[in-house]
């Protein structure tokens, strides 16, 4: 298992290292210069700016120090907000992304484990119907526009929670419950046919022989054996939340790194766009391992593989 | 072989049969099994949902063509005097007009077809980059698979809508961007897909036959791992498309996509948006749309993976 | 002899599938004597499963039973309700499945697994079940049950899951078990200890055991009687000497010709030729006319009845009918009986 996990850390340093260096060229690639869309200057004032920022030098001295300051965990100056360090901004943005996108993760895997267990298990009756199609809904329907109807209805309307505020709890109630619509409906689709699988399985068929009834197979059987798989949709649930809390955030004027994202790429704040790209990288990745490593020690299958392989 | 020793009956009925003629007679009526393209067809009609969902994105596909041809308005004609009109108020403007009295049916119209057509390229971009690197990647194995591999891991880790942004922002804005933005980074999943698949009946017997009857690597990879990783292919395109529509939506939303005047279903959620406390159908209207495709493509996905799915064959 | 523990009667059973309806099984009728082994013998798809799973009522839920009746203990086990089932179940009537690799959870530990149907049918405490479960790990064969008690079933062989499913099967002293080709999986020397241990199990506790198989190699050494099922319908039944030693209906005949011995090399095995016949629309005679090579007229017209030839021997085949010409079979089998003499000989001394 350690063996495993350094391995997967190398892995790691050496994608964030090739993202890092794919991220600088590319915004090298953009031609002219990334100050003159944002702000008008003389010539004289752009020369000083581009000194201030580094970008008279060489392209290749340019990536070396970018690169050495990124080791030390700097990333740069952001250009938009004036003398604010990249990974300053990062750091004061990044933990009401995470409080929302957190809260939306454990409301829609608790809600989707539910639905997915029900339709499941009343196969083929309404009930299995409804959170079907309620599933269906959920992954069909665009979060961004979930978001503007719950703030528009909920919000303005009937006045239930607070809109276009950042402060405490009631104002990430409507966020949470837009960005986790489609974790809902993605977990609900992948336990109802995980458990599916599972009642058919011969585990549970000898375990209805040994005379337990449908609630005990289901609850000392197959529950267990269909929710851990769910562990392998943390990953790709990460990334719907990562997409989604973007709009998200920006709908419900939430101050977090998604809506930092979204006025960077409008701004061209590059620093800022190379800065968030390996955050986001890093944290991504750190899922997948984080969620490998727990899987292989919830689900006891896993940890004979690992061993086969080795 | 022994040789029957049988000796004759008085009683006809209880005379010997030459088992050629029966067996010869029997396999003129003998059941006809279904190729599994027939047994996947056969599937899916019986699943109305998909079913439903066929017709109506056919039936968008058609309204999508002929507007290319009539429209009742020019959808970007401006007309301040009819501006905001509800639906259902003014005959010529059936579902009513938005802030500049443009007509929000012409431009739903035209909204579509934009949004269709550019997910529609997306996708066949993700089936030219995806289909050929998953099936090298599965069909040769080894060092190359694990090299492909690796890439494809570097590329996963960005998320989506980040790779995206990246590529909206060193392309030049127009429609091909967003095709290209949204393709490079949607054929990953395509690719695995494939790989996975590839490898799959790769190990079939029928694989091995045919390398063992001398049919070169190029040959079998055309001839007997591409058709049989078609329902793959199919399936993951009915997800892919509806991926790229929402992608372009949010995309035109935020104001990165689609830029108006030109409308795409993103840039109508847009602008209705901005005016939704006021006019809410200019926001209602492509909602609607928009999520009845988005959910016909997902229903007609499922219906197709269950058909194209053994496993899940015949339980019903 | 004493009374039946297990009595079916003219069981027949569908499956709805999207091709249509399979009759499965048509009109089986069987018995099965109190400490006997009763082996069911043919080929896949001819319903020998289906046959122990609707006893078990764990038949899936396409299946619907068309007519007949389980008779255990005075009771139909057909009209029984759920509730009353599964007090039979796991403590009356057992089953062991064919493939151990999937038939235990993967995710929870074997000891637990043995100890459920204790606790699930007998006023127990966890403590004492855990002792039971002990002994009988140990009866099994598994050596160092105390520590392995709580290892998950990856860490253990297929023969050794085999030995934890027999063990989970037995540890309520059922009065029948259901043994669904529990050997068809394993290797071939695994298979031979496992097949010893049901024997010598089912001796000890005189437990019943209905013994699904599809080779005829495995019956000899276990069986006492035989039912031939083709097509879903038994073909003939009676005690294993009256199968191996005169077989009359051509089907038995042709399984027989196609076992292969141990003393035997592959040259003198015969196969079947064609295929069972489609259960959705099953022929109108004897269903296994088709492949017959002794097939008479009457066969595609009129179903057999069962022809009695001796006391405890039957067979449903219209060669047994006093108007049908006379044919012998069983040529080459006369010297194939020898070596089976000399195979089943060679058991008993072992068992000495």
């Amino acid at each position: 298992m350690r063996k495993y996990i350094i391995k997967r850390l190398l892995m790691m340093v050496l994608t964030l290292f090739i993202v890092a260096t794919l991220t600088f060229f590319l915004m090298k690639m953009i031609p002219g210069s990334p100050l003159g869309n944002t702000m008008k200057l003389s010539k004289a004032q752009q020369l000083a700016v581009e000194k201030q920022y580094g970008l008279n030098k060489p392209v290749w001295q340019q990536y070396l120090s970018y690169m050495t300051g990124v080791l030390h965990g700097n990333f740069g100056m952001s250009y938009q907000y004036n003398s604010t360090t990249v990974a300053s901004l990062i750091g004061h943005r990044v933990g009401p992304s995470i409080l929302i996108s957190f809260q939306a993760l454990v409301l829609g895997v608790i809600v989707g484990i539910l639905l997915g267990c029900v339709g499941a298990l009343k196969k083929g009756t309404w009930a299995d119907a409804t959170s079907s199609t309620l599933a269906v809904i959920g992954i069909s329907f665009p979060s961004f526009i979930l978001a503007i109807l719950l703030q528009y209805y909920l919000g303005f309307k009937l006045g239930w929670f607070p809109v276009a505020s950042w402060d405490g709890f009631p104002s990430t109630i409507l966020p949470t419950i837009a960005l986790s619509a489609v974790p809902m409906a993605q977990v609900s689709r992948f336990v109802r046919t995980e458990m599916v699988e599972v009642l058919n399985s011969d585990y549970i068929l000898l375990a209805k022989a040994k005379g337990l009834s449908v609630p005990q197979v289901v609850s000392h059987h197959a529950l267990k054996n269909s929710i851990i798989p769910t562990l392998t949709l943390i990953g790709p649930l990460a990334v719907t939340l990562i997409t989604g809390s973007m709009v998200v955030e920006n709908i419900f004027s939430v101050p977090g790194i998604g809506e930092l994202f979204i006025n960077s790429v409008l701004a061209n704040d590059y620093p800022v766009i190379m800065g968030l790209t390996m955050f986001y990288c890093l944290l991504l990745c750190g899922i997948l391992l984080l969620t490998d490593v727990v899987y292989g020690l919830v689900d006891p299958r896993i940890l004979s593989k690992e061993k086969g392989e080795h | 072989m022994e040789t029957p020793k049988k000796s004759t009956s008085k009683n006809e009925e209880f005379q010997f049969v030459n088992l050629d003629e029966v067996t010869a007679a029997q396999s003129g009526v003998a059941q006809k099994s279904l190729s599994f393209h027939e047994k996947a067809w056969h599937q899916l009609k019986h699943n109305h949902a998909a079913m439903v969902s066929l017709i109506f994105l056919l039936f968008i596909a058609v309204v999508s063509v002929a507007s290319l041809f009539w429209m009742p308005h020019d959808p970007n004609a401006q007309n301040v005097s009819l501006s905001n009109l509800k639906p259902f108020t003014n005959g010529s403007y059936p579902l009513g007009t938005d802030g500049l009295g443009r007509d929000m049916f012409s431009r739903l119209l035209y909204g579509t077809r934009i949004s269709l057509m550019i997910a529609l390229f997306a996708t066949l971009v993700d089936i030219l980059i995806g289909v050929p690197y998953g099936l090298v990647s599965g069909w040769c194995g080894g060092r190359v698979d694990n090299i492909l591999q690796r890439i494809i891991e570097i590329i996963s880790s960005i998320p989506e809508l980040v790779l995206i942004m990246l590529l909206l922002i060193i392309l030049k804005p127009g429609m091909v961007s967003i095709i290209l933005a949204i393709a490079l980074s949607s054929w990953v999943l395509m690719a695995r897909l494939v790989r996975a698949s590839a490898m799959q009946i790769k190990s079939t017997d029928f694989v091995l036959a045919a390398q063992a009857m001398g049919e070169s690597p190029m040959q079998i990879a055309f001839r007997h791992i591409l058709p049989n990783t078609v329902g793959v292919i199919i399936t993951r395109t009915m997800f892919t498309i509806p991926a790229a529509i929402f992608l372009e939506a949010l995309l035109s939303f935020i104001g990165i996509g689609v830029k108006a005047p030109n409308a795409s279903l993103g840039t109508l959620l847009n602008t209705g948006e901005k005016g939704f406390q006021f006019y809410q159908y200019q926001l209602w209207e492509p909602v609607l749309v928009l999520s009845l495709m988005m959910i016909a493509f997902n229903l007609l996905g499922d219906g197709l993976r269950d058909a194209f799915d053994p496993n899940t064959r015949g339980e019903k | 002899m004493a009374e039946d523990v297990l009595t079916i009667k003219h069981l027949s059973v569908d499956f709805k599938t999207l091709e249509g309806t399979v009759h499965a099984i048509r009109n089986v009728t069987l018995k099965l004597h109190p400490g006997e082994v009763l082996a069911l013998v043919g080929e896949s798809g001819s319903g020998k499963s289906v046959t122990t799973k609707t006893v078990m009522q764990l038949l899936p839920k396409n299946a619907e039973v068309v007519s007949g009746s389980v008779e255990y203990e005075g009771r139909d086990l057909l009209k029984l309700p759920e509730k009353e089932l599964q007090k039979l179940r796991g403590n009356d009537l057992a089953e062991i499945f064919q493939d151990p690799m999937t038939a235990l959870n993967p995710t929870m530990q074997v000891g637990k697994q043995i100890m459920e149907p204790l606790l699930q049918h007998q006023d127990i405490n966890k403590e004492d079940a855990k002792t039971k479960a002990l002994a009988i790990m140990e009866k099994v064969g598994i050596i160092n049950a105390k520590e392995r008690f709580k290892d998950f079933p990856y860490q253990f062989s297929g023969g050794m899951r085999q030995r934890i499913v027999i063990a989970m099967a037995l540890i309520c002293h059922p009065k029948i078990l259901i043994a669904d080709e529990p050997t068809t999986a394993l290797d071939v020397t695994i298979q031979s200890q496992i097949l010893k241990l049901i024997k010598q199990l089912k001796d000890e506790l005189g437990t019943a055991v209905i013994f699904i198989t599809h080779d005829l190699g495995v019956v000899a050494g276990i069986a006492d009687r035989v039912a031939v099922m083709y097509a879903g319908r038994i073909l003939e039944f009676g005690s294993v000497n009256d199968i191996f030693y005169h077989p009359q209906h051509p089907y038995t005949v042709g399984l027989l010709k196609s076992t292969p011995t141990m003393e035997m090399g592959g040259g003198d095995l015969e196969s079947i030729p064609g295929t069972p016949p489609n259960l959705i629309n099953p022929p109108a005679g004897d269903p296994f006319a088709y492949r017959n090579r002794y097939a008479l007229k009457i066969d595609f017209k009129k179903l057999p009845p069962f022809f009695k030839v001796s006391d405890t021997h039957y067979a449903a085949t219209w060669l047994l009918d006093k108007q049908a010409p006379k044919v012998h079979l069983t040529d080459k089998l006369d010297q194939r009986r020898q070596h089976y003499a000399k195979l089943v000989e060679k058991e008993a001394h072992q068992d000495d």
